[in-house]
């Protein structure tokens, strides 16, 4: 293990004195560093410039090496070098949290000198490298004490993971703190409150017939509507689906596809077709019964009435599994005490699925709170959280301090929600299926409930296929509303290319590209991270682990456009500048859509016997090994889902994205959202179109290639335990 | 395959902590090269937390282990030189058999043919040649347990660890790879430990059994020891079918005890017992039921199983409820029929309360 460390030294070392401390403005790709002469490493910039506080990373990896040449006794020899490393590695972060150029400066009184007073740039690649290896050998030698049950590779990857999560979840949402508290000319404390609590925000006027609620309020109100609307729709599909003999089942199954695959705005374009001043269903009731062409569909009910049509798929996926949950012979039992079936339904199904409604409630509540396509082009006068905090930050007024106090009102809603979930309902479930074989059937629903069902689910489900298929009517048609021809020309402005030169002549192609590329880069990622979570959470035991899990969780809870807002402020600034690159816009969707990757890869873990992992590492095997060659082979399926998945989110993603887009990077959707804006409906329906395409070509590969590897391996994996 | 260069295991104090709960007792284990070792008790008695600690699959909290005389205490799994046969065996899915046997060798760095050869030999070994090309489900349950034998002991461990190897097999094979195991093991002169609830696998494959309960020992010795010298009521009632008849020690006198059960006098040597209450360790076997005019202790039938090759009854006694077996030949008794129990001294045995 000594020359493990070794290794790592000696890359720290070249990114000090080899690599350009500081980002370049070539970029590190353009190798612009190497021809003149003197790459900008962290010794020259010390003896030449005199930015003598980056000893610390050199100082700490010459003490380290010291350490593990002079130290005879391993346990000690351990201890020190990860007391060095750590140090060197919180000196060489704070220098550069201390020592910026712009943005907040909290300490700059700290560092005197007219050199410190200058600041510095961001971190650069040597800069990297050194803090990489620093927190290797701090890790390694922390297993070589005997935690971790020593495993290096492991106790690396927690570190890793640790490290990323504190610098692309906590270190941004920290500066939304800051920024919250900020006022001209400097930091206030007792200024925050008087903001926070401000009747914009919380102002409860329109109860008493004022003019309107604050924006925290709309929010919280709209985010109940949805999360009880979703819920009663949820389950009434739910219970179609798995209680009753319905035909088309498999139509309903699509419906829980849907959600995956539709870009943001899609749904809302789709109801302005239908039911704006202009569409159909308006012109048709005026012609019928004369009544009044209204804007009725801009406001709550707008907003409302999307969302319950985005949501309800999410409520349908996670009840189903709820309300199958429910162990049929507690239902059978319940028969033979000679309940009724409406009686059994309602003494004994239902109270059963309790927790599981509270938790589709919850996640409905948090799914409206984080909305931010619906509000957008439906909201009008209905101010809420997620688009005002957008406003704040892009609008002709831009207020980044009201956009910090939105963000973090809209935070602490999310963050309770979040909280409730998982202390609340997480310790009350009911869940009746055991590893026991329960053969029975689950009791048919009684004819009352069914026709409630029935009478809730089917119109709803009606009015779903109607609205998706406005949008590929919409994508043909010249104008909604005033011209029903149809016509190519949408899809040629976005998408045309000039065959005869070759060149692609559509507006769309740039960040339709751009959306590819980058989510193609960001899903493999992202799978990994969320792999390797997995693979910690439900194999490695460990100090910290519940907290751990809970950080890794917890970007779930927070909405998009304060990642969005929070990635804007925390790195615009040194000492992590990667706003305007497409770096920041893979890492936002690795983070965002991690929870993801970490909920499928423990599942699939879940279903690996662990005495798998043992057997490789009893057999001398080491972890690093285990994984290549057992885990991850087994662990394909999954895998695929995972990168396919987080492909097609990184792909329907806006909320956070549209503030860190840029004119070299555009994106789908936020192109998309622009269209919006200027009311160029067509193309953006189009695009949308594409887009779901796309999408769907993404996954049907998918389920292909899964489809042929799991009667090889899954099954396997079965007889293997079982036998 | 030669003699394996086999391994003593040392616990010396060994503590093992989950969080609140003490899943080892300061464990004291001495287990000599070459010995069969079962590790008995019923679940949650800490014997799977043992083998996984003898595997570094657990890290001890306190203690010191030693493999073959050297400190092992703070080595991962993977430094030891130490293989486990698991319950589901285990078996890698995705790999051939072949691969599966190789497997240890190869990411030891061994060079592919010759490892390739050694796990040949491996299978041969556990009568399985000439499946190498086979996937694990193509197998059957016991032939993949046997495979799984393979992918251990061609590793030539110090320490061959099995964690309830047999559970999933059916009654008949589970005899018959259980003995194929036992020939194995004294071969190639392996250190064994083996982890079972089964008393009867225990007693048939073991060396020496530690019986342990509540997370500590609570007799070690070999099977004979354990089943004619029980120190405990809890060991009497586990390693093999007891009555504990509760009694009253009258008098001691050179570590011979006296006392009554029902109308007769019975004496009998246990150096650990002092004058009062105690228990007595009656064997069915051992209980003969006579005709009613015969001295004894007079009892009644009350319930009465034919099982082919023995009977077995209930007769409520003075002493209360015991449990008999006779053989299937002598004269049979009804439900209700009245008899004579008629207890040898020499069949009894006391212990502790």
């Amino acid at each position: 293990m000594r020359q493990t460390i070794a290794l790592w030294l000696l890359a720290g070392l070249a990114g000090c004195t080899l690599l350009p401390w500081y980002m370049t403005s070539g970029g590190f790709w353009s190798f612009e560093w190497v021809g003149d002469g003197t790459p900008d490493s962290a010794l020259t910039q010390i003896v030449q410039v005199g930015r003598w506080w980056l000893i610390a990373p050199i100082l700490a990896m010459l003490t380290v090496a010291i350490v593990q040449f002079g130290v005879v006794e391993p346990v000690r020899r351990a201890k020190l070098s990860l007391w060095i490393a750590s140090a060197g590695l919180v000196l060489t972060a704070l220098q550069g949290l201390v020592i910026v150029r712009a943005g907040p400066r909290l300490f700059e009184g700290l560092f005197g000198g007219e050199v410190a007073a200058a600041g510095q740039p961001g971190f650069g690649i040597g800069a990297g490298v050194a803090l990489i290896s620093l927190l290797f050998i701090a890790t390694i030698s922390l297993s070589q004490t005997g935690r971790g049950r020593g495993d290096a590779f492991v106790v690396s990857m927690i570190g890793l993971i640790v490290a990323l999560v504190a610098v692309f979840v906590f270190y941004p949402v920290a500066h939304i703190l800051i920024r919250a508290f900020e006022i001209p000319g400097g930091y206030s404390l007792t200024q925050f409150f008087p903001r926070f609590f401000d009747s914009g925000l919380w102002g409860l006027d329109c109860l008493f017939g004022g003019q309107s609620c604050g924006t925290a309020i709309n929010s919280l109100f709209l985010a109940l509507m949805t999360a009880a609307g979703t819920t009663i729709l949820g389950l009434a599909f739910a219970l179609i689906f798995t209680r009753t003999d319905f035909r088309a089942k498999k139509l309903l199954r699509v419906l829980t596809v849907i959600p995956i695959i539709t870009p943001p705005f899609v749904i809302g374009l789709a109801l302005i077709l239908l039911f704006g001043r202009s569409g159909t269903v308006t012109e048709i009731a005026a012609e019928l019964f004369g009544t009044e062409k209204t804007r009725w569909l801009y406001g709550f009910w707008g907003v409302y009435f999307a969302q319950l049509l985005s949501f309800t798929p999410i409520a349908f996926l996670v009840l189903i599994g709820v309300v199958q949950g429910v162990s049929p012979s507690m239902e059978e039992a319940s028969q033979t005490l000679s309940a009724d079936r409406w009686q059994t339904f309602r003494r004994v199904s239902l109270p059963l699925m309790r927790p599981g409604l509270a938790n589709a409630f919850l996640l409905g509540f948090i799914e409206s709170l984080a909305d931010f396509g619906n509000p957008l082009v439906l909201g009008g006068g209905y101010n809420v959280l997620s688009t005002d905090i957008y406003f704040a930050i892009v609008g002709s007024a831009a207020d980044p301090a009201k956009a910090a106090i939105l963000a973090i009102a809209l935070l602490s809603l999310t963050l309770s929600a979040f909280l409730a979930q998982r202390w609340w309902v997480g310790r009350k479930s009911y869940a009746t299926i055991t590893g026991k074989a329960d053969s029975g059937q689950n009791a048919g629903l009684s004819p009352v409930v069914k026709a409630i069902c029935y009478w809730i689910a089917l119109p709803w489900a009606a009015l779903t296929a109607v609205v998706y298929s406005m949008i590929i009517f919409g994508s043909f048609v010249k104008l909604w509303g005033y011209d029903h021809s149809f016509t190519f020309d949408h899809y040629t402005r976005a998408f045309g290319i000039d065959f005869t030169s070759g060149r692609l002549t559509g507006v769309a192609w740039d960040s339709y590209f751009t959306t590819l590329t980058i989510s193609s880069i960001a899903a493999p990622l992202t799978a990994l991270v969320g792999l390797a979570t997995a693979y910690l959470l439900v194999r490695q035991k460990f100090v910290g682990k519940d907290a751990f899990e809970f950080s890794t969780m917890l970007s779930f809870a927070i909405p998009g456009t304060v990642i969005g807002v929070s990635y804007i402020m925390a790195f615009n600034f040194p000492p992590i500048e990667l706003t305007g690159t497409s770096i920041i816009l893979i890492v936002v969707f690795v983070f965002r859509n991690m929870p993801v990757g970490v909920r499928g890869g423990i599942a699939a873990m879940s279903q690996l016997d662990s005495s798998l992992d043992e057997a490789s590492v009893t057999l001398g095997a080491n972890s690093f090994t285990t994984v290549r060659r057992v885990i991850l082979p087994l662990m394909g399926p999954a895998l695929f889902a995972a990168i396919t998945y987080s492909f097609v989110r990184a792909i329907t993603s806006v909320s956070a994205v549209i503030f860190l887009v840029s004119a070299k990077h555009n994106m789908a959707t936020s192109f998309i959202v622009g269209r919006v804006e200027n009311g160029e409906f067509g193309i953006a329906i189009a695009y949308s179109a594409v887009l779901i395409v796309t999408m769907l070509t993404a996954i049907l590969l998918l389920q292909l290639i899964i489809g042929t590897r799991r009667l090889r391996r899954t099954d396997r994996v079965q007889t293997a335990a079982r036998a | 395959m030669t003699k394996i260069n086999a391994g003593s295991v040392r616990f010396d104090g060994v503590v093992k902590r989950f969080g609140d709960v003490t899943a080892l007792k300061r464990l004291d284990l001495d287990i000599a090269a070459g010995e069969l070792v079962t590790l008995l008790g019923p679940s949650g008695c800490g014997k799977t937390t043992t083998l996984r600690l003898i595997a570094g699959l657990e890290t001890a909290s306190d203690g010191r282990i030693e493999i073959g005389g050297e400190d092992v205490t703070h080595l991962t799994a993977t430094s030891r030189k130490v293989s486990m046969v698991f319950q589901s065996y285990a078996l890698f899915p995705h790999m051939s058999v072949a691969q599966n046997v190789a497997y240890g060798l190869t990411v030891g760095g061994m060079r592919k043919t010759e490892a390739a050869q050694k796990a040949e030999h491996g299978l041969e070994m556990v009568g399985l040649a000439g499946y190498g090309e086979r996937l694990p489900s193509e197998l059957s349950g016991g032939q993949q347990q046997r495979v799984a034998v393979a992918r251990a002991i061609v590793l030539e461990p110090e320490v061959l660890l099995l964690d309830e190897p047999l559970s999933n097999l059916d009654a008949k094979l589970r005899r018959h790879v259980r003995e194929e195991i036992r020939q194995i093991q004294q071969r190639l002169g392996l250190t064994a430990v083996y982890v079972t609830h089964d008393q009867e696998e225990a007693m048939a494959v073991s060396d020496r059994i530690i019986v342990m309960r509540n997370a500590e020992i609570a007799q070690a010795g070999s099977p004979k020891e354990l089943y004619d010298c029980p120190n405990s009521a809890f060991i009497a009632d586990f390693i093999g079918d007891a009555n504990l008849v509760p009694v009253e020690i009258d008098r001691v006198d050179d570590g011979q005890c006296h006392f009554t059960i029902g109308n007769r006098r019975y004496s009998t040597t246990n150096a650990l017992i002092q004058a009062g209450p105690a228990q007595a360790v009656l064997r069915p076997q051992s209980i003969n039921l006579d005709n009613p005019q015969m001295d004894g202790l007079p009892g009644e039938v009350t319930a009465a199983a034919y099982l082919g090759r023995e009977i077995q009854y209930t007769v409520e006694t003075s002493a209360g409820p015991l449990f008999v077996i006779a053989e299937a030949n002598a004269r049979a008794h009804k439900r209700g029929d009245a008899v004579s129990v008629n207890i040898a001294n020499e069949a009894v045995r006391l212990v502790a309360n």
